[in-house]
């Protein structure tokens, strides 16, 4: 679609939400053509910034009357590509809903617009003993709507569950522009479950009723050092098989260690071949006790140091290393990728001795970072991009990690989603059945596919057709024409 | 709602329907009264035994326009409308997984994987040998997996480990067409594509046939201990008057207990007689119970005189009634207003349930006159409406039911109506049943 069919839309734009809110200069619109997978780049076609759920709407009309795609976008801190734009399109970011509208204490819940950060709403709250539990490693400056597309978990969702159990109601503009409040406590399908973690194709939110959590009467955090990362996984089954569910428990290898080292100095115990970071949290003497048994545990599977925190200072000393890890790695390596996928907790050990193997034979060097209590691993693979076929072969190494959790019964993402990153790994995770039926969810809400096209699924459906469930491949697929990619 | 009843089949096309079904090898019965669904009784009861043979079935109804409503238990088969009509009855009772057995159960990740139509109880005593348990409350004592996520009950620790959508990590189904399609996985943490799971519990029966599912468990808590305080006697009080009442004591005591950092897995509210006493019992669980059992009380020894036992009262976790059963939630701080509006209305109600999560039970006796009925179904939903929340009527004596909107309204009912259209455009799972008519 060229620019000038835009032109009429992007007027349509600047006289519903003012010139200052409806950016069409190229070298402006180029601020926004990636979110945090900086790999994936289009200049989008026109970016809107709405200030109210009654714009966002109207913008999603303009849309269907002309058949724009249109993208949500909040801070742009994704890394899958869920955000990406679209040329022929409209990018709506919510900038400009940044408001908390309301902070019910007796309903212990806050109503905020999509653009408010993750952590704004915490530290809104706490001084009243609340605090809102999904803490993704990005909280400063990702969005709470962003969080919603998303289903945002962070190391703390061990425990505490993802953006899906901690939102309540949600007020949203459909793909065709209509303004739906979803609740939990509405009778029928629960829609509301549905839409989060969609990843902005059934819709916008516009509005979030987020739960508000007690601060825990005591935190804890620990950090044992290992010498290498059998023993330190040895510590977390020991853990959990003790029936022990700590709030966070993560693990580095020796490499993200050294990086992280380079990068914040984090002191953490020299020559461990993996660090392990456990909190615990919640009535004083639960976590007194907790403390007391995995202490043992860590120690009993091989821990050579042990080091407590007890109040905020420590604690944060204790983080900085593992919550700079993503960034950490730049001072080691030129250029990485950061991959997201999961594995039962049990395979850990054995996938990370695959992920070894690999790193060896293709002679990139991995960098492991997880989320040891649910088996979701963050393996930084590093590579310089001067050296020619370096990236291609850190690229199959990124992809034969995905491979090595499918096969273990895992998941391609745990929390990065699927966007356009990963859509073409979804067939070997799901049938084409199961892919066909969650697009009839799509179908539902969004039948013209105008709503973040492209994204999660490798191929997209048809709507129009007659309902009912497209059986067998693509012809070209199936004589090995054609790909999903 | 209001949606013509399809014409009967006729007797030949239930004859070669009969013949169909009969092919696919799976055990079918023709069915009795006793199979009826809400006074529709189907022709035939089929006993499927995996995923397969439920797509089979769905097959063939497909083909010869069969409406099929599943069950499992049964525990919960009077709740929701009657189906417009039913043909088959997919009785999950029998159903294992694909390896035959009945449950896969992963204790090192905390995990299992089971048949839909496995009990609940059954699999619990299961995963207790390993000292793990689905953190699922079984409110009428029975009911089978499928039924439970199908209906979405919870009990009384919905407060701490929320209800099943939260503990559902993955799902098998069978679409109307016969279709098997799963979603989510056997991780605890995966956001690889929609969760389907979160659409198909609480949807009655309405979008397909659950065939397994797969959940996150927890370590069986080391400790329990309840504790329990009788309140005053309750009533609406007067308007505008400033004296505290029974009522007033509950609302300040149950936002002290969801705020106690004693943190109680569930707080309850029992109150038989909307006249009289109430009885508020907090659960602590874990490490240190009995430690945290006694801040409990002494929060609860300011209302009257609290005590701790280590067994659950007798009314702990069982709905109020059976014969006619209605569900109230509301946000958390409008739990007490919500329990004055059906004060308000006059019927002897029996109100029971998550109190600090603000999902109430309320039963009436079953001789209640239907013009009563009927005003106070208007009459407390309109009120819930304004506080925020909604009254679903669960179970009914059908001559009550008539001119009921059992589900209520839902502003985004055109939504839904749309998602059913493209799951079942043939309206042939349990047609009729759910809100709005879907």
């Amino acid at each position: 679609m060229s620019t000038k069919t835009l032109d009429e839309p992007a007027r349509r734009f600047e006289e519903l939400l003012g010139p200052g809110s409806v950016i069409t200069d190229p070298v402006r619109l180029r601020t926004y053509e990636c979110d945090g997978l900086t790999h994936h780049r289009v200049t989008p076609g026109v970016v809107v910034l709405p200030e109210s759920t009654e714009q966002v709407a109207a913008v999603v009309r303009i849309c269907n009357e002309y058949d724009l795609p249109f993208v949500a976008r909040g801070a742009g801190t994704g890394l899958s590509g869920g955000a990406l734009p679209r040329a022929d399109g409209v990018l709506v970011v919510t900038s400009k809903m940044r408001r908390i509208l309301s902070v019910d204490l007796p309903n212990r819940r806050a109503t905020v617009e999509p653009g408010v950060t993750n952590l704004a709403i915490t530290e809104a709250v706490r001084d009243l003993g609340r605090y809102y539990a999904p803490d993704p490693s990005s909280q400063q400056v990702c969005t709470i709507g962003g969080n919603v597309a998303e289903n945002s978990g962070g190391a703390h969702c061990l425990k505490y569950g993802f953006t899906v159990n901690h939102v309540v109601g949600l007020e949203i503009v459909t793909p065709d522009g209509d303004i739906v409040e979803l609740s939990d406590t509405d009778p029928g399908y629960d829609l509301l479950g549905a839409f989060i973690g969609s990843e902005g194709t059934l819709g916008i939110a516009t509005k979030v009723v987020v739960r508000l959590s007690r601060l825990p009467e005591a935190v804890t955090t620990l950090l044992a050092a290992f010498e290498d990362i059998e023993r330190g996984g040895q510590a977390v089954s020991a853990i959990i098989g003790g029936g022990i569910v700590p709030a966070a428990i993560e693990m580095m290898d020796a490499l993200a260690v050294e990086a992280a080292e380079a990068a914040v100095a984090c002191a953490y115990p020299e020559g461990a071949g993996a660090v392990l970071i456990v909190e615990l949290d919640g009535p004083a003497e639960e976590v007194a006790h907790q403390f007391g048994e995995v202490t043992r545990l860590c120690r009993e599977s091989g821990a050579f140091e042990i080091r407590v925190a007890d109040d905020p200072a420590e604690r944060a000393a204790i983080w900085r290393g593992r919550k700079s890890a993503f960034a950490a790695v730049g001072r080691i390596s030129p250029a990485y990728i950061v991959q997201d996928g999961v594995v039962p907790r049990t395979a850990l050990g054995g996938v990370l001795a695959s992920i070894d193997a690999l790193s060896r034979e293709y002679g990139i060097r991995v960098a492991n970072v997880f989320h040891a209590g649910d088996g979701n691993l963050h393996p930084l693979v590093l590579f310089d991009d001067a050296e020619p076929g370096a990236e291609e072969r850190a690229e199959i190494v990124s992809g034969r990690i995905l491979d090595l959790c499918i096969e273990h019964g895992g998941s391609i993402t745990g929390e990065h989603g699927v966007g356009v990153d990963k859509s073409r790994y979804m067939p070997k995770m799901f049938s084409d059945d199961d892919l066909n039926t969650m697009q009839l969810v799509r179908c539902a809400f969004d039948p013209r596919g105008l709503s973040n096209p492209g994204k999660i699924f490798p191929t997209p459906r048809l709507c129009g057709e007659v309902p009912g469930v497209r059986k067998g491949a693509h012809p070209l697929v199936e004589s090995g024409q054609a790909e999903h990619f | 709602m209001g949606a013509p009843l399809e014409a009967p089949l006729t007797a030949q096309q239930a004859q070669e329907a009969q013949k169909a079904l009969r092919a696919t090898g799976v055990t079918i019965r023709e069915a009795t009264s006793d199979d009826a669904v809400g006074g529709v009784s189907p022709r035939w009861v089929a006993l499927p035994e995996n995923t397969g043979e439920v797509a089979a079935l769905m097959r063939v109804s497909a083909a010869h326009d069969l409406a099929v409503v599943p069950v499992g238990d049964g525990t919960k088969l009077g709740w929701g409308n009657p189906p417009e009509r039913c043909d088959l009855l997919i009785d999950t009772c029998c159903l294992l997984l694909g390896d035959g057995t009945a449950v896969e159960h992963s204790s090192g990740d905390l995990v299992t994987r089971v048949g839909a139509g496995l009990p609940l109880n059954v699999l619990n005593a299961t995963l207790s040998r390993s000292r793990q348990e689905l953190a699922l409350d079984t409110p009428l004592g029975a009911g089978t997996v499928g039924g439970t996520l199908a209906t979405a009950v919870a009990g009384p620790r919905r407060f701490r480990y929320g209800t099943a959508r939260d503990l559902l990590i993955g799902i098998t189904v069978v679409l109307a067409d016969g279709t098997i399609a799963t979603s989510g996985g056997n991780v605890v943490k995966n956001v690889a594509g929609y969760d389907l799971g979160k659409l198909f519990t609480g949807s009655y029966g309405t979008l397909g046939v659950i065939t397994e599912a797969t959940f996150r468990l927890h370590p069986i808590p080391a400790d329990r201990r309840w504790v329990t305080v009788d309140l005053p006697a309750g009533g609406p009080g007067s308007a505008g008057s400033p004296a505290r009442d029974g009522l007033d004591a509950l609302d300040a005591l149950v936002a002290e207990l969801a705020a106690s950092q004693a943190e109680p897995s569930a707080v309850e509210l029992e109150w038989p007689d909307i006249t009289g006493e109430a009885t508020v019992c907090a659960l602590v669980e874990g490490v240190a119970a009995d430690v945290r059992a006694e801040a409990v009380r002494t929060s609860m020894d300011e209302y009257g005189s609290a005590r701790i036992t280590a067994e659950a009262p007798a009314w702990w976790s069982v709905p109020p009634g059976e014969e006619v059963l209605l569900e109230l939630r509301v946000p958390p701080a409008a739990a007490c207003p919500a329990l004055r509006a059906v004060a308000a209305r006059g019927l002897p109600a029996r109100v029971r349930g998550s109190v600090a999560s603000a999902v109430l039970l309320a039963a009436l006796p079953g001789d209640v006159g239907e013009a009563e009925f009927s005003g106070f179904v208007t009459g407390v939903r309109d009120d819930l409406r304004r506080l925020g929340g909604a009254l679903t009527v669960l179970a009914v004596p059908s001559a009550l039911a008539r001119g009921i909107d059992r589900w209520g309204p839902s502003g985004a009912l055109p939504l839904m109506r749309r998602v059913k259209e493209r799951f079942d455009p043939g309206r042939r799972m349990s047609p009729g049943r759910f809100a709005g008519g879907i």
